[in-house]
């Protein structure tokens, strides 16, 4: 791994990897004598944000994005490796500490209609935070504060009074950024928070989660597979594939000069009107199965430039000029 | 109230004539054996009331009734129609009381064990596994014959009530714990939980906060079909003459009082508490199927 991180970074992950235990039950086993299965989900991933800054990261479905997501955010315990806070280990705090820890990150969820409790109104749902720290006491106060969430978010503060039910997709998101700013949050973690949303709305809260930043001085961690977005909102992007961190370099850099073959797949496969009539190379093959990763480099079987190395030896990320890239290939310069 | 008349639910329920009827039925009757008291022209449990020489008399509109006894009489010379309305209230309260201890320990369970998994959940549910290869009326028994060993002698009328309650109540916890289990394994997963668990909500907390308000909908069709159930198994454990004591019966005694009786040709003492008994059970069954269907989105 290459440790081109300073101290000053905000948020950092470290090797960090989650495995999840997908064995049969016991007794299953025992009987048909199969192994324990486990899913590596995230294996090895290193990243730095620094403050003020976005970080996307992009994969395809199933490649452990929205699994580092909950990590870096403490709702998963990484199985190996290190999430660093502001310097500190969230897993290692006691309890106090880890508190006003939590309250400093939180969180953007990708369902809008099941990232709010149905049976509690919108006042409750984003009065929830506030009250859990402590932040506000009193109705008024909290009342108060609520209606200025709503507002910051382009809603009204009569909203509040309402369930989630009758909001659209989009409100229903503002509403989430309202719950997930209650607690004057300094890093946000976004889980693909526009996929589910209509195109028009999606780069109405992209937009709104831009002015935020610019307002509030957030820290961002992207989640998404919609390059058009991580395009729009990031400084930095980090491309994933199978578990783990394949391309990470400057937005520009990224989407000018792809190094890695993945991410240039990835970037043809953008739909775009200048290329619209020409021949266009399709990506070929699927996704591996992740409970039986190919060896050596994951990306080997769909990859053009895959040689007797690729098959057998897993590629480190290194530093390829402005960018780092784990790939065989670009270290020996055949691409 | 506006908002009600408006709803779903209500539409449904006035769509359908037999549901109506079976509230109606079932809401009378509920009634008038919880105003027993104001309303039946005999106390039947006041001994010194009770005249030996009014026994056996049959109802009203045969040869040898009186009209002091609408629906005749028993063999202690209580008012059959007094008996029943204060029976009644005895098995409703029995009834609903056991309902509200089954589904207290149902929900309880069922939620700790689908939100803390893992050994936890798997010992709860192979205790409910246990239970459920039983028939319920025999847990009833067994808890009511283990009760009964353990009280002294002298204070078992007395307590004979909570017995029962308690006897059926932990019979019936099984279908609360499976049903709000798998409900919970579905919300605990949901991003709004992920949410909470976020910010250092503690799990008694979330469980009783955000999914327990999301699990309650079928555990009302439950509670509803298991009122009928569980004023049988009264009935049912009266019948046999380990439920509440003769001296304050309820319908299930009195059946089992009349039942001795029914062969000399008194019909009456077995019939109107059975026919009671059928009605209302009847009735409140009509009602959790409506429910049951009603809060089924796949069935509308």
């Amino acid at each position: 791994m290459p440790s081109t991180r300073s101290s000053a970074d905000f948020v950092a992950a470290e090797a960090v990897a989650r495995h999840f235990d997908v064995s049969k039950p016991w007794l299953a086993r025992a009987i048909e004598q199969s192994p324990r299965v486990f899913l590596k989900a995230v294996d090895g991933v290193s990243f730095a944000v620094a403050k003020g800054e976005t970080l996307a990261l992009v994969g395809e479905s199933g490649c452990g994005k929205s699994t580092v997501a909950r990590l870096v955010v403490g709702l998963y315990r990484p199985t190996s490796g290190r999430v660093l806070f502001d310097g500190l280990e969230l897993a290692g705090l006691p309890a106090a500490e880890r508190a006003r820890s939590r309250r400093r990150m939180q969180m953007i969820f990708q369902d809008p209609y099941a990232s709010l409790n149905p049976r509690w109104r919108v006042r409750d749902i984003v009065a929830e935070p506030l009250r859990a720290f402590g932040l506000a006491t009193g109705r008024a106060e909290l009342a108060e504060r609520v209606g200025a969430l709503l507002v910051q978010v382009g809603l009204s503060p009569a909203d509040g009074e309402k369930y989630p039910h009758e909001f659209s997709g989009g409100q229903r998101q503002r509403i989430s950024i309202a719950r997930a700013l209650s607690s004057s949050p300094e890093f946000l973690v976004c889980d693909e928070p526009t996929s589910a949303l209509d195109v028009s709305v999606q780069a109405q809260i992209l937009n709104l989660m831009r002015d935020l930043q610019e307002e509030l001085g957030l820290t961002y961690l992207f989640i998404s597979h919609n390059l058009a977005a991580v395009r729009h909102i990031s400084d930095r992007v980090g491309v994933m594939y199978l578990g783990r961190i394949v391309e990470i370099a400057d937005s520009e850099t990224l989407f000018s000069r792809p190094r890695h073959p993945y991410t240039q797949m990835l970037l043809d496969a953008i739909p775009d009107l200048a290329m619209s009539g020409r021949e266009r190379e399709p990506m070929g093959g699927e996704v591996p199965n992740p409970l039986d990763p190919p060896a050596g480099c994951h990306f080997h079987p769909r990859c053009p430039f895959a040689n007797a190395r690729c098959r057998a030896e897993t590629p480190a990320l290194k530093q390829h000029g402005p960018a780092e890239a784990a790939c065989h290939a670009v270290e020996e310069g055949r691409i | 109230m506006r908002a009600w008349r408006d709803s779903d639910l209500w539409h449904s329920f006035t769509r359908s004539q037999i549901t109506v009827a079976a509230a109606a039925i079932a809401g009378v009757m509920i009634l008038a054996a919880f105003l027993a008291p104001l309303i039946a022209p005999h106390n039947p449990f006041d001994l010194a009331s009770l005249d030996l020489l009014d026994a056996h008399i049959p109802p009203v509109w045969s040869e040898d009734g009186e009209t002091r006894f609408l629906i005749g009489t028993d063999d202690q010379g209580r008012d059959l129609l007094s008996a029943i309305l204060y029976g009644a209230r005895i098995s409703i309260g029995v009834g609903i009381a056991s309902v509200i201890l089954s589904l207290v320990l149902g929900v309880g369970l069922g939620l700790v064990s689908g939100y803390a998994g893992g050994r936890i959940d798997a010992f709860i549910m192979r205790v409910a596994d246990i239970q459920l290869s039983f028939p319920a009326i025999l847990i009833a028994l067994l808890v009511n014959g283990v009760l009964r060993g353990i009280l002294p002698s002298e204070q078992q009328d007395e307590l004979a009530i909570y017995v029962l309650v308690l006897s059926i109540g932990i019979s019936g916890w099984v279908q609360y714990a499976r049903t709000v289990r798998g409900s919970t394994l579905v919300e605990k997963n949901k991003e709004y939980v992920q949410a909470a668990r976020l910010i250092g909500i503690s799990p008694a907390r979330i469980m009783l906060r955000h999914i327990l308000p999301n699990a309650m909908g079928p555990v009302l069709v439950i509670a509803t079909i298991h009122l009928a159930v569980a004023i049988i198994t009264e009935a049912t454990l009266s019948f046999l003459g380990i439920g509440v004591p003769p001296t304050e019966p309820s319908l299930g005694t009195l059946i089992r009082i009349g039942n001795d009786f029914l062969f000399s040709g008194e019909w009456w003492v077995t019939i109107f508490p059975g026919v009671t008994l059928a009605v209302l059970v009847l009735s409140v069954n009509l009602l959790g199927d409506w429910l049951r269907d009603a809060l089924n989105p796949k069935l509308r």
